[in-house]
């Protein structure tokens, strides 16, 4: 498992988070930046939605579009984070390549840009897996990477493998020139081992479907497909016979011992009496619910992928959690 | 309304400008005392969104569901359409991106660009909603049905048919078909960023246009940001009527303009970079596609704009849908902004998948102290080299005295009930539970099991509570209704009914 963890983690210098909406990807990203910044490495968290869900997350102020440390991990390595923003990133790249000054602004007057960054197809997304893979690239005078690591916010598993393999169809419309060339030069990064795309699910029936039709996809596509990261998994107490029991001839045990923990009289109609009722109700909506995941456990293991499993924090999300979430995920990693 | 809720309206209230962080604290802690059975959960301070009413209303003839994705929007929209066929009205929903069991669960294994009639609708006008907290609905008006009739009709969006179609309504047959093998055009309409939001508008338009139907119910995209769908007219608009089209169309004549001057370099310089960037063959695909598009482009902006002001027109209704988590209110909030700036009709929210607890006067705190209180009668019983870990002044007392014997078999393991064909073993925060499926299970292990699982209901209900007493205190106008968590995914029309009727009863 160790050498496992290397290969698909440590080799992986751009970690794509995928998933379907409202499972968490945001989240998962970030803690997988955390973890991955081990050691006194270094990674670079991106997002690409303009949502500001990391500065959120962090509790930090809008993120600009610019590199900065949002975070310290355990052991002395860096987060830094970056919204990339499309208009800026293309203005960055035709002055990078073209020295466009005040061309560029004309540019803009014109509506060029508006129309590069909203309206021609993929030019956006072409932008925004460039600017990545240039942070994946980078190196510094010394000639090491400056990252690490690059962990992508990504959009969600519906549209991840067409965000992604946006560069062969615009290499494919732009036959040749540098769009044709920057357009291939991202692809030979997206398609290699460097990088591993990840799915967040959690285990209701809708994701997880989500999750098995996204990995189909970018199989067919030819991109690498990482982990698939089950989320929010919430622990489970009691198993159906033991309900039954519970509910049937145990049901005055129950309230006695109710009554034992101070919770009120056990006769019918005293206070712990009463709570037996509402109490197994929750624990079969329970029991259901655990049945379900273990249908949705299935499907996921049918899949192939190694997986990692992170807990639901019954005090919702906070910076505190995300270091939790992160040492979960090394732990798994390591193991 | 209950007292419970209106004691929370003190706490809220207060807080509306500041501190309403600390303002939904207090809420929260006095919500335990709502105690509605059923295990629903009270709307706080906001107004509750009367749907029945809305879907009564003759005059309603769009609702627009909009909200982050992964929220239930499209389920929401394909509750609300099964709703009011049921009450009488002839709709047809336009979904975006259904997963397929919701295509399924309307009796149509694929959705496609034509609107496919429902069957298995239980027409009649009565009132649908049978269920036991059916009896509160506001505004259970079965007299608006006006007997039956009603028709469910469901569809979804195809972006390459709909723009396919819109070129060869609007082309000659020779244009059209030099448009639709443009390699640009087929790029563009299979959906890069931007199309669907157009195409959906298109749709709209050309649904309402019909008059078909008397109710419309649309799902939106899954958009990046909210903002996309409201500013898909606008920003086809500005492009269309840029500098930059003009140029892409006939370069010579804009540059030649007078007062154009400072343009003029730019745009040599421009026509130059565009060909380097793009390639010189792109560019042309650029240009051929735009020049075969130019007589379209006007009808685009008309009906574009049109759509627009029909979504501001009296008969439209938008419902903003959310789940109580933090980014799906966050993006709510920003809709109904969004939606006031652009005077857009805004009936509400609905808040999906709330949880609810039938035994809320039991507070998580005192259900975990209980919870471990019998547990530890355990832990006495069988090591008394524990003992000391606790106080056992601290709390009520263990009643160690009272467990049996038979309690100590229950071998403290931190293995929870996993299921053995996990490819990972479940990872817990908890290493309390005992292993539960030992046959000698005292009946305190029963009853701490189920304690921590209220302990943990009441957690998230009282994370939920103050998530959205924060919408709330923002947007205290702004009518709510309250959808249920419901146990599993919905298969069926009588799933979609279920939530319809809490959609209408929340």
């Amino acid at each position: 498992m160790r050498t496992q963890w290397l290969r698909s983690m440590a080799v992986s210098r751009l970690q794509v988070v995928s998933g379907k909406g409202g499972t968490g990807k945001t989240t998962v990203a970030a803690a997988l930046a955390l973890a991955l910044a081990r050691e006194g490495r270094r990674t670079l968290l991106v997002e690409v939605e303009g949502r500001q869900g990391i500065a959120q997350l962090f509790g930090t102020e809008a993120l600009p579009y610019e590199e900065r440390k949002i975070a310290v991990a355990p052991g002395g390595g860096e987060v830094h984070a970056l919204a990339i923003d499309a208009e800026r990133a293309l203005l960055d790249y035709l002055q990078m390549f073209y020295k466009l000054g005040s061309a560029g602004r004309a540019l803009k007057k014109l509506g060029a840009i508006d129309f590069a960054t909203t309206i021609a197809p993929g030019l956006r997304d072409v932008l925004l897996t460039g600017k990545a893979c240039e942070a994946v690239r980078r190196k510094d005078k010394a000639g090491r990477f400056v990252y690490d690591h690059v962990v992508m916010d990504a959009p969600p598993t519906g549209r991840i493998t067409r965000f992604l393999n946006v560069n062969d169809e615009v290499a494919g419309l732009a036959r040749f020139g540098p769009i044709h060339n920057q357009a291939q030069a991202v692809m030979s990064v997206l398609k290699s081992p460097q990088t591993a795309v990840h799915l967040v699910t959690l285990l209701e029936e809708m994701p997880v479907q989500e999750t098995a039709d996204g990995i189909a996809e970018l199989r067919e596509a030819g991109l690498p497909v990482g982990r698939v990261v089950v989320n929010k998994v919430r622990p489970h107490h009691l198993d159906e016979e033991t309900l039954r029991a519970a509910a049937g001839e145990r049901r005055g045990e129950v309230a006695q011992a109710l009554a034992r923990a101070g919770l009120g009289g056990a006769r019918r109609g005293g206070l712990a009496e009463r709570l037996v009722d509402p109490l197994l109700e929750q624990a079969a909506e329970h029991a259901g619910r655990v049945e379900l995941e273990r249908e949705q456990r299935a499907v996921l293991a049918g899949l192939g992928l190694p997986t990692y499993e992170l807990p639901l924090l019954g005090a919702g999300m906070d910076l505190a959690g995300l270091y939790e979430l992160a040492t979960e995920l090394r732990k798994q990693g390591d193991e | 309304m209950t007292a419970g809720t209106t004691s929370t309206k003190t706490g809220t209230g207060t807080g509306a400008a500041t501190g309403a962080g600390a303002a939904a604290g207090a809420a929260a802690s006095t919500r335990t005392g709502t105690g509605e059975p059923g295990g629903r959960t009270a709307v706080g301070t906001a107004p509750r969104l009367a749907v029945d009413a809305l879907l009564d209303d003759p005059g309603t003839r769009i609702i627009v569901c909009c909200g982050a994705g992964g929220v239930g929007k499209t389920t929401t929209a394909a509750a609300l359409g099964v709703r009011a066929a049921e009450r009488g009205r002839k709709v047809v929903v336009l979904t975006i991106d259904p997963a397929r069991r919701l295509a399924q669960s309307m009796g149509i294994d694929s959705l496609d660009n034509t609107p496919r009639r429902v069957t298995g609708i239980e027409g009649g006008g009565a009132d649908a909603g049978t269920d036991a907290d059916g009896a509160e609905a506001g505004g259970t008006g079965t007299g608006a049905t006006g007997g039956g009739g009603g028709e469910l009709h469901a569809m979804m969006l195809d972006m390459k048919r709909t723009f396919d179609e819109i070129v060869e309504a609007h082309a000659d047959a020779e244009r059209a078909r030099a448009i639709l093998a443009n390699p640009f055009y087929q790029s563009l309409s299979a959906g890069f960023a931007g199309t669907q939001e157009y195409m959906a508008m298109e749709k709209l338009g050309q649904l309402r246009a019909r008059d078909d139907w008397d109710l419309i119910v649309v799902d939106t995209p899954p958009s990046r940001s909210a903002l996309d769908f409201l500013d898909a007219p606008k920003r086809l608009g500005s492009f269309l009527d840029g500098t930059f089209i003009r140029v892409l169309m006939a370069p010579a004549k804009v540059g030649g303009r007078a007062g154009m001057k400072f343009l003029n370099v730019g745009m040599s310089m421009m026509t130059g970079t565009l060909s380097k960037l793009m390639g010189a063959s792109l560019l042309k695909d650029v240009q051929t596609f735009v020049a075969a598009m130019d007589t379209m482009f006007g009808g685009f902006r008309t009906r574009a704009d049109a759509t627009y002001r029909l979504l501001q027109a009296p008969g439209t209704a938008f419902l903003v849908v959310a789940a109580p988590e933090p980014d799906a209110l966050r993006e709510a909030a920003y809709f109904v902004e969004r939606l006031a700036a652009d005077r857009m009709p805004l009936a509400g929210l609905v808040l999906n998948r709330v949880h609810g607890s039938g035994a809320d006067q039991l507070s998580a705190e005192r259900a975990l102290a209980a919870a471990e209180n019998l547990e530890e009668g355990g832990i006495v019983d069988q090591g008394p080299g524990k003992h000391g870990l606790r106080d056992p002044d601290a709390g009520p007392p263990p009643h160690a005295d009272e467990v049996t014997a038979e309690g100590t078999t229950g071998a403290r393991t931190t293995a929870h009930e996993t299921t053995a064909d996990a490819t990972t073993a479940a990872r817990t925060t908890e290493t309390t539970a005992d292993d539960m499926t030992a046959d000698g299970i005292t009946a305190d292990e029963i009853t701490a099991g189920l304690l921590r699982l209220h302990a943990e209901r009441m957690q998230v209900i009282a994370r939920e509570q103050r998530t959205r007493d924060r919408f709330t205190s923002l947007h205290p106008d702004v009518p709510v209704t309250e959808v249920a968590a419901l146990p599993g995914d919905v298969h069926d029309l009588a799933g979609l009914r279920a939530i319809g009727v809490r959609l209408a009863t929340g």
